[in-house]
């Protein structure tokens, strides 16, 4: 998973299209196939006021269309499906518009090779070396100003994911092959990294001819040879004995391969251009890290809670949340998105018979096997403005809730951090906060990480970003045949909640909707957290679970709405039955957004199993499925709160971003 | 024919991406079925070795210019003795969405008069605008002649998924009406796009999702041999691969992709 958070905000499209192709390769560098994309944005609010607009910063809406199309047409004509993401919208992203990419691969454990010794010959794969992305990585380790677009408008590289899909194939074909010793991605600082780090990782020196570098265009200078971040390149390190064979197979899929030099016992990097030396370093000087001391100050925000009455109308309440744009149906942006191109993926990101929201994403990557890949995802940047540490604790959780809610075990994590400049004290300070939170929380759940990336410095004359984690996770499906959906399935079953409420609403869609932040973030219990989900997952595998879906912005109500409208059948529930501390009002109980809860359809008849199975945690049945096309909600007082027709939650829920009323 | 001896060749070039998925759908049925680079096929001079030439879906060089239209192109200079061959001789060709974008840029359909030397239809870009992945219904509207459908009875609805940014198929504007009437009159008409009962969408959106002409999602050529589609029926050849398994207490094995493989299968071992 990548952050390519500045291209995108100079050139939406091209950046964010380079950013998937750029992640791409990084499962390439470990000669894995990449088989699934994910892609998690964050925008400013589309309908930002333009007269607000400082110059330099381009408009949310452009962004959008930009961002949204580029990531689109990389996948889809790589032929790699993207079946996952989230999009988020802050008044921060205006300035600093966040891009994820991340991709997943698979690799067969004994073809990864990695023996690359001196006299091996350093081949130079895929696309040419022109001007484009010199410098982008100086470029995303800056502040964006008012000048970035004139300035930096070479730093963004330019996508052809054609010559991506043909250097996959050849790579995959010297992969299973066993032709070369090592291979790596061209990304940031392109050649200058990619030659470097090889030669290190080996214990090697290397020698260079920059004239062989196939170009786009001639005058090229050898540094900017060296440095510049053109697309759609790999190298490899291949034993001079299988040098023919791998060209073949380049020339095979009509991709250039050009040898550019040798590794070396001598440990020096040694460049030359037209025979004169260019360049010629000791490999320590390269690689001898000094260290820097930075100065992280913790500082708390001084926050208070909102005082406000309970409205009047809750329906009214639901129907806006499932309306704001965090919350609302992203549509009209996923299925620009190819999700089944490999005609693997089993569980689509739209789920039911009207389009609801999955939790997570299923593959069935093996023909001969049925263990399925959850992809999943968890992301709650309002919560940062309140505490980096609950933020991250929890969007580790509705990482690993969401993975959960489909049947995935054994859950692996990938962090990425969207931070500003972290030489303000403060900015570091948030940083150390969240990380000790991946600490705790990860050590808790018994979640490993297992890989992660940062983007700092993204500030704008708009200010900094709000201090954003995304946590992706992977699980495994034992068998796709018993993955949950989240659409309701049939009337007469029960519904119940697993996991505690608490006036949790700091930072929530509902206080947002409100015009208050709050302060009282979502905590995170983690060790009672993992004991719950062990059972949960326990029912799944017993097959009692017939839907499940988790508890995330905007709360249970939220929830309930999606798995109703999903599935086309309506709920009966009683806040009464919802297991809470001290949680007096209708709202706070509806909206909530505490962590590590579910919603859970069990068949009448698994009703005692399944209580059996859950005994001694939190968990509750708070109603039915019922027939009628509504959803309706009793009060602590017994009264009807909410009664809303199935067609009026689902068109407030898919008008905002323009995704058509489907099969209405 | 025996079914076993049938050879499936599956073209690739740079940018195809459906490939892998189309030759698993007829290994699944006991055809042999290989993934050839145009390169090999070039170089060894082997295509007519195959039974049956496919054109899976992606996006072959990028469809730049025109979707299909550099693929098309270089291929005709290259492998046109061949392909002229491989068609007189009546083996069967399919086309799927890039595959289909293909075979009306070569001219192999609609084929009103045999093998076209300028393209007499297009796909185009979608109205409304832009790429699409959904799962739509087709009906059969084949009497028979499409060796593709053989299987299938005349106005059976199917379900597919479609992917694609350019799947508007048309014919030119003022030979419209005496084009369709032609393609109804030699049975080359074969799916439409419609909704779950088999009502056509008489271009209605999203019954229709490209705005294609006459809600037009596959057609063959005159002998029913080569056959072009937009849905993707190897997307639709599990159980698994349906969009809501996961609602339903029993699935069927197969979904309705497999119809499109099975229903050649079935011509071969017959007419061969």
């Amino acid at each position: 998973m990548e952050t390519h958070n500045h291209p995108s905000a100079v050139e939406p499209f091209g950046g964010a299209a380079t950013g998937v192709g750029g992640v791409i390769r990084d499962v390439l560098g470990v000669w894995a196939d990449p088989i699934a994309c994910t892609d998690v944005l964050g925008f400013g609010p589309l309908d930002y006021d333009y007269s607000k607009l400082p110059a330099g910063v381009k408009h949310p809406k452009y962004v959008y269309m930009g961002v949204t199309a580029g990531i689109g047409a990389y996948g889809n004509n790589m032929g790699i499906p993207t079946v996952n993401g989230a999009i988020y919208f802050d008044d921060s992203y205006t300035g600093n518009v966040t891009v994820y990419c991340g991709c997943i691969g698979l690799l067969p454990l004994n073809k990864f090779k990695k023996n690359a010794k001196p006299n091996h010959v350093i081949l130079l794969a895929g696309g040419k070396t022109g001007r484009d992305g010199i410098h982008g990585v100086t470029f995303a380790s800056a502040e964006l100003t008012e000048k970035s677009e004139e300035i930096s408008r070479p730093a963004v590289q330019i996508a052809d994911p054609i010559e991506e899909e043909k250097l996959k194939r050849a790579i995959i074909e010297v992969r299973d092959r066993e032709l070369a010793s090592a291979i790596t991605d061209l990304g940031g600082g392109g050649l200058s990294s990619a030659v470097g780090e090889t030669a290190e990782k080996f214990g090697c020196g290397a020698t260079l001819a920059l004239d062989k570098v196939p170009l786009k265009y001639q005058g090229l200078a050898p540094w900017e040879i060296y440095i510049s971040e053109s697309q759609e390149r790999m190298l490899l390190a291949v034993p001079p004995e299988n040098l023919d064979s791998v060209m073949a197979f380049f020339e095979q899929e009509d991709v250039e391969a050009t040898a550019i030099g040798t590794l070396t016992t001598e440990r020096r990097l040694h460049l030359e251009y037209s025979g004169e030396t260019v360049a010629d370093l000791d490999m320590a000087f390269l690689f001898d890290m000094g260290e820097s001391t930075k100065k992280a100050v913790i500082q708390t925000p001084r926050l208070t809670e909102p005082e406000f009455a309970e409205p009047a109308n809750l329906t009214e309440t639901l129907m806006q949340l499932l309306s704001a744009p965090n919350i609302a149906s992203k549509e009209s942006v996923v299925r620009t998105y190819d999700h089944e191109v490999k005609g693997n993926t089993t569980l689509k990101p739209l789920q039911g018979k009207y389009a609801g929201p999955n939790d997570a994403a299923v593959l069935k990557p093996l023909d001969n096997s049925w263990k399925g890949l959850a992809i999943s995802c968890g992301m709650n940047p309002n919560y940062g403005k309140i505490d980096a540490y609950w933020m991250a604790a929890s969007a580790i959780d509705e990482a690993v809730r969401n993975n959960l809610a489909v049947g995935g075990q054994r859950i692996a994590l990938l962090d990425n951090f969207t931070w500003g400049n972290p030489e303000k004290p403060e900015r570091l300070g948030s940083l150390v906060r969240a990380c000790e939170a991946c600490y705790d929380v990860a050590t808790a759940l018994r979640t490993p990480f297992i890989s992660g990336k940062d983007s700092l410095y993204n500030e704008s004359p708009l200010g900094p970003v709000t201090p954003t984690l995304l946590i992706t996770a992977v699980g495994i499906v034992p068998d796709i045949r018993s993955t949950v959906s989240m659409d309701l399935k049939a009337p007469g079953n029960l519904l119940y909640i697993l996991g505690e409420t608490y006036p949790e609403l700091g930072g929530s869609e509902y206080y947002r909707l409100n015009g208050f932040l709050g302060s009282s973030v979502p905590k995170l219990h983690a060790t009672k957290a993992r004991r719950t989900y062990y059972n949960l997952t326990k029912a799944m595998g017993e097959g009692l679970v017939k839907s499940c879906h988790d508890l995330s912005e905007g709360g249970l109500a939220v929830a309930a709405a999606e798995m109703a409208f999903a599935g086309g059948y309506g709920l009966e529930l009683d806040l009464r039955s919802v297991p809470n501390k001290l949680v007096a009002r209708h709202d706070f109980l509806l909206f909530s957004e505490s962590n590590s809860r579910f919603l859970i359809e069990v068949a009448e008849q698994d009703r005692s199993v399944f209580e059996d199975l859950m005994r001694s945690k939190a968990c509750a049945p708070i109603g039915k499925v019922t027939k009628d096309q509504k959803l309706l909600v009793h009060g602590l007082n017994g009264k009807v709160v909410v009664d809303a027709g199935l067609a009026e939650l689902r068109r407030s829920w898919k008008k905002t971003l323009g995704a058509e009323a489907q099969s209405e | 024919m025996r079914r076993e001896e049938i050879k499936v060749c599956v073209m690739r070039v740079g940018g195809t991406n459906c490939d892998a998925e189309t030759k698993r759908a007829f290994q699944e049925l006991g055809v042999q079925a290989k993934v050839l680079h145009v390169n090999e096929l070039i170089k060894h001079g082997n295509l007519l070795d195959y039974n049956v030439l496919v054109f899976p879906g992606g996006f072959s060089f990028g469809d730049y210019v025109r979707s299909g239209v550099i693929f098309a192109r270089s291929l005709s200079v290259k492998l046109g003795k061949e392909i002229d061959t491989f068609v007189d001789e009546g083996r069967p060709i399919l086309g799927i969405c890039n595959g289909f974008q293909i075979l009306v840029e070569y001219g192999l359909l609609p084929g009103f008069e045999g093998v076209s030397t300028y393209p007499e239809a297009t796909l185009t870009t979608n109205v409304p605008q832009g790429f699409k992945c959904q799962w739509v219904h087709l009906k059969n509207e084949n009497k028979g002649k499409c060796a593709f459908t053989s299987k299938i009875p005349t106005g059976n609805v199917l379900r597919m998924p479609i992917a694609h940014g350019e799947g508007r198929f048309l014919f030119p504007v003022e030979k419209e009406k005496q084009m369709l009437q032609k393609l109804i009159d030699n049975d080359m008409m074969v799916f439409r796009y419609c909704d779950e009962n088999g009502v056509v969408a008489d271009g209605t959106y999203p019954t229709n999702p490209n705005g294609a002409f006459h809600d037009i999602a596959g057609i063959c050529n005159r002998e029913g041999t080569i056959f072009g589609l937009m849905p993707h029926p190897e997307r639709a050849m599990y159980w698994w691969q349906q969009p809501d398994w996961t609602r339903q207490t029993r699935m069927p094995q197969y979904g309705d992709g497999k119809l499109v493989f099975e229903s050649l299968i079935s011509h071969l071992t017959k007419k061969f």
